[in-house]
């Protein structure tokens, strides 16, 4: 008996729609999230994680509908990130239906922020987001970046993943803005840092374009997959990418 | 048709449990209101987060005496998640002591494993016999928690019939489900279980009525 790897296709949600940037860039339009999360669903996908980049923070009513809305008829977890900034921002999506949220640039700015939803709600529904560089501004060669990758901060990627977990992060959300929108693979090398370090759980995401980018990110630790246009252009299956898992050994929910 | 009160007392995502209770064939309320628990053929006690914060909330709409009450009505209760952890005598979290409901004897303590919180699709050793499980015995559910009852010890007399005990393992063995005459419980979510938590729920609603 064992836990089974999770495959979690991303939606990126502006304005009430699933976009889809390569690099984060240039967004293009992919469809009604609502009903690509039930696709998905019934293709086995193992949790769904909505990620919320509309460009003003000011109004999310949309996507407190579109999580609404989804938890009516998806019955498999829901992971809400983008525009997280207070505990009430969490308290509001868990109302909504979302079962975990997912910070990334809030925490950058106010770290104590993990620590109040994690003795709010528990840490397990804490992700923290990572937006990862490669960059020789840091000790570990990995810098954390915010505004998709635009920005360079001054943390090293590995010593932030460190203190949040420390401070209440239930899981790492590794996503790698070089390797995002390549369709090249995973940053494997990130992973096993990853990995390597934390206690809780760990998402890869960012590089997915092949049947074969799968299984090396689980062989490199990662407890979960994450990806997005692979999935949105149909150019695999959630049902395709477990099979291939298992095929290379991974233990997968059929 | 058969009447199901999710205990609504501020604790998490009670509406994704009151649709899948619903989609598996039940009337559903959302309340805290005595007449309407005391009334319902089934109550669910949801639960997220830390322990002595959800002791604090059901204490608050008086849930531990509805739940008490039901129980000794022979009324059937289903908790899950950290609704199962509080029917234990206590729940030690974070170096917090917390008394619990105190259905079961035994305490809830943190897993030994190298990666928590448990998280994700996990598989279990069903009890013999189990309502629940009937017809979904190897399937896999889901599971979001760092603490679990990990001892059984519970003792019941003929001519009552035994405890239905269901273990699961992340480090080592903890209990993922107890069916003891109106009480059960889940250490999962069903609600978050995909087809297999929905017939899980359906099997717990079918049981209701007997």
């Amino acid at each position: 008996m064992s836990l089974s790897v999770r495959v979690i296709p991303c939606l990126d949600v502006a304005d009430g729609r699933v976009v889809k940037g390569v690099n984060f860039l240039n967004l293009r339009d992919a469809g009604d999230p609502v009903e690509l999360a039930r696709t998905y669903y019934e293709q086995g996908a193992d949790e769904i994680t909505f990620l919320d980049v509309t460009a003003t923070v000011d109004d999310r009513s949309t996507t407190f509908d579109i999580v609404e809305r989804t938890a009516e008829q998806v019955f498999i977890p829901l992971t809400v990130g983008g525009g997280v900034r207070s505990a009430d921002d969490v308290a509001r999506l868990l109302a909504c239906g979302a079962d975990k949220v997912g910070v990334n640039s809030a925490a950058i700015r106010r770290p104590e922020l993990i620590g109040e939803i994690a003795d709010r709600f528990g840490a397990q529904v804490l992700v923290l987001s990572l937006d990862v560089k490669r960059s020789p501004s840091t000790a570990s060669g990995f810098v954390v970046t915010t505004h998709g990758g635009r920005t360079e901060t001054t943390l090293d990627a590995l010593d932030w993943a460190r203190q949040a977990i420390e401070l209440g992060a239930g899981e790492l959300l590794v996503n790698s803005i070089d390797a995002d929108g390549t369709k090249a693979g995973f940053d494997l090398e990130l992973v096993r840092a990853m990995r390597a370090l934390s206690s809780v759980p760990v998402i890869a995401s960012g590089g997915a374009g092949a049947l074969e980018h799968f299984a090396p990110a689980i062989e490199a630790g990662a407890d979960a997959v994450l990806a997005a246009s692979v999935f949105h252009d149909g150019l695999l299956t959630i049902g395709q990418v477990k099979q291939e898992l298992a095929r290379e050994g991974a233990v997968v929910r059929a | 048709m058969t009447k199901v009160v999710v205990l609504d007392y501020g604790s998490g995502n009670v509406h994704s449990a009151a649709k899948a209770v619903e989609l598996a064939g039940a009337e559903v309320e959302i309340t805290h209101d005595r007449r309407a628990v005391m009334d319902a053929d089934g109550l669910l006690v949801p639960g997220v987060g830390a322990y002595s914060a959800v002791m604090d909330a059901l204490k608050a709409v008086r849930g531990d005496e509805l739940i008490d009450r039901r129980l000794a009505g022979g009324r059937k209760v289903l908790g899950i998640c950290v609704g199962m952890q509080v029917l234990f005598e206590r729940g030690i979290e974070r170096g917090v002591d917390r008394e619990g409901l105190g259905e079961w004897p035994g305490v809830v303590t943190q897993l030994d494993a190298p990666v928590l919180p448990h998280m994700g699709w996990n598989t279990v050793d069903a009890a013999e016999g189990s309502v629940l499980f009937d017809g979904i015995r190897d399937e896999r559910f889901y599971f979001v928690h760092s603490y679990a009852a990990q001892a059984w010890t519970l003792d019941v007399i003929p001519p009552f019939p035994q405890p239905q005990v269901t273990w699961a393992e992340h480090g080592g063995r903890f209990l993922a489900a107890v069916e003891n005459g109106p009480l059960a419980a889940t250490q999962f979510h069903p609600e978050k279980s995909g087809e297999a938590g929905i017939r899980l729920l359906r099997n717990w609603i079918g049981s209701l009525r007997d």
